[in-house]
């Protein structure tokens, strides 16, 4: 039987230091809705949306009752656009877009994942007509996000997709200006893009991906900072064994709300992403567990130590607790959704650059960062490159979702509210890349991709 | 971890201490045809603590409509009342 003091332990978990799923995502196989008409095509998308994720959001309010573990957000992924919409004979992809929204608003969920195109060796010709269409379609509907996977390990890096999704930000930047640009919080670039990721706004449904999949992402770095609490001054050992433990437990929360929910919607269990995922509320915040490491403020010197320390504790507690682990799995590190890094990036402690050596360490990149508008998109570009080229070269996921806000400078800031937050603008180094950028072609793939 | 046994409750209810909490709490139990299989209070950093392990297999109300009659009357008692799942505890707590 379970002890008194561990029941408490879980409601304290619970009640103070805002335990919770982020995501269910059920990602839906759209493979069998192409056809040569677009009309036809996007019926067959929102119909069969509606009918597999009828019952997601509903699910999730009881499994989050009945256990009593908040789930934040249900959420749907997708077959990429690219693949689906190839023979629908038309160029412009916001139709589909727009059939994306509207299956997402009849089903209840909050965000749909997968307009989004895989073009890391390079385009075909319905890559490039989605990319075009992102800046309209994330500026015509309200939920549907957008991905584009710019390099692999395995392929290298396609800089002529990177030198397009520099002007495509910029484009994405300028039809949503009345609202804080934020058509940009909806995209996102990759290397390495997971298939199986839960998580906005680069979920999709990779094409080796089952019919229908449940995949499930956790939170908790309020409950990692509270026991870290219990451990102040004691060495780094004791931390990663700390970290272990909390991340164990997070982890078989998710593992069990993953079972129910795939059992109750007859879709089999994909995966759990070890995440750990901030949101701007006080105490969920992945700079404060940074700081409780005993650095001052977030961005100081010892930071990217702290870190990697912390990614990697979290993903051995993690893998302890779940036999299939997957998506980004490394602890988020944007700016905006995070109230310790908000601060930290206020203060001037933490900059784009910092933010750069720390996605060495951690998963998801540069995320969520607004910088002036007047940015040039072929500095946004290199930006793009340099993030490509460490994910490339490190065999890890790295992205990049960043906010070019129009008529904004440093000293002023975008207001998202919600999961989004609040990011204040950050200064972007003057010095220009086009000439690097403008040469186009292909990074070729690193020696190590070559393990056959 | 294999599918979850969901007879099993845990009751928690914490919060200044008052006369009649657990008569109200076993009654709104009994009442519904919920068993009570263990009972376990303490006084921890100065508030009150009540654990309670429960069967639901004869109960008259599914655990949601339960959780919302022990909510209601945690507000009037003011304190705070929750019912889940055990499985959710052994699977925090054991391997």
């Amino acid at each position: 039987m379970i002890a008194d003091f561990e029941i408490l332990e879980t409601i304290r978990m619970f009640q103070e230091q805002h335990l919770d799923v982020r995501t269910i995502t059920m990602g839906i196989s759209l493979m069998d809705c192409s056809t040569t008409s677009s009309e036809e095509t996007c019926r067959r998308i929102y119909d069969k949306i509606c009918k597999r994720a009828e019952k997601l959001v509903q699910t999730g309010e009881d499994i989050s009752r009945e256990y009593r573990v908040p789930i934040i957000n249900k959420r749907i992924s997708v077959t990429p656009i690219s693949i689906v919409a190839a023979s629908s004979g038309t160029t412009d992809y916001t139709v589909f877009a727009r059939a994306l929204d509207r299956a997402a608003k009849t089903c209840g969920v909050n965000f749909i994942g997968g307009f989004s195109a895989l073009v890391q060796k390079g385009y075909t010709d319905s890559d490039r007509n989605l990319i075009e269409s992102i800046p309209e379609s994330l500026a015509v509907t309200d939920f549907v996000c957008s991905s584009v996977n710019l390099a692999t390990t395995k392929s290298g890096i396609n800089m002529d997709a990177v030198r397009d999704m520099g002007r495509i930000i910029k484009r994405t930047a300028e039809l949503t200006k009345d609202r804080d640009a934020i058509g940009c919080a909806k995209l996102v670039v990759f290397a390495n893009a997971p298939e199986d990721n839960p998580f906005m706004a680069g979920a999709f449904l990779g094409p080796g991906e089952p019919e229908c999949v449940i995949n499930v992402g956790i939170s908790g770095p309020g409950v990692i900072k509270s026991a870290l609490e219990t451990v102040r001054g004691e060495d780094l050992g004791v931390v990663a064994e700390t970290i272990k433990k909390a991340a164990f437990k997070i982890t078989r929360v998710g593992e069990l709300v993953a079972r129910e929910a795939s059992a109750r919607l007859g879709a089999p269990f994909g995966i759990i992403d070890l995440s750990l995922a901030p949101t701007p509320v006080v105490g969920d915040s992945i700079a404060r567990i940074l700081e409780e490491f005993g650095i001052e403020n977030c961005g100081g010197w010892g930071t990217t130590c702290a870190l990697a320390m912390l990614n990697d504790a979290v993903k051995k507690g993690g893998t302890m607790a779940s036999s299939f682990v997957g998506g980004l799995s490394g602890a988020f590190i944007p700016v905006s959704e995070d109230e310790g890094m908000i601060e930290a990036a206020r203060k001037g402690s933490i900059t784009l650059e910092k933010l750069e050596a720390m996605t060495c360490v951690c998963s998801v990149g540069l995320d969520m960062i607004a910088i002036p508008g007047n940015t040039p998109a072929t500095t946004i570009s290199g930006i793009i490159a340099d993030e490509m080229a460490l994910g490339m070269i490190n065999n890890k996921t790295t992205a990049v979702r960043i906010i070019p806000m129009p008529g904004k400078d440093v000293g002023d800031s975008v207001e998202y509210g919600g999961l989004l937050g609040s990011a204040p603008i950050m200064s972007v180094n003057p010095s220009s890349c086009a000439d690097f950028i403008n040469r186009g072609g292909r990074v070729p793939a690193p020696i190590h991709s070559m393990r056959n | 971890m294999k599918p979850m046994d969901n007879h099993t409750a845990v009751i928690t209810v914490v919060g200044q201490d008052t006369i009649g909490i657990i008569a109200r709490v076993s009654t709104l139990l009994a009442d519904n045809n919920v068993n009570i299989k263990d009972i376990t209070q303490t006084i921890l950093e100065d508030l009150f603590t009540m654990i309670m392990i429960v069967d639901m297999t004869t109960s008259s109300m599914d655990i949601k409509d339960l959780a919302d009659r022990l909510e209601a009357l945690g507000t009037e008692m003011g304190l705070s009342m929750r019912i889940q799942h055990a499985s959710l505890f052994n699977a925090m707590h054991r391997i």
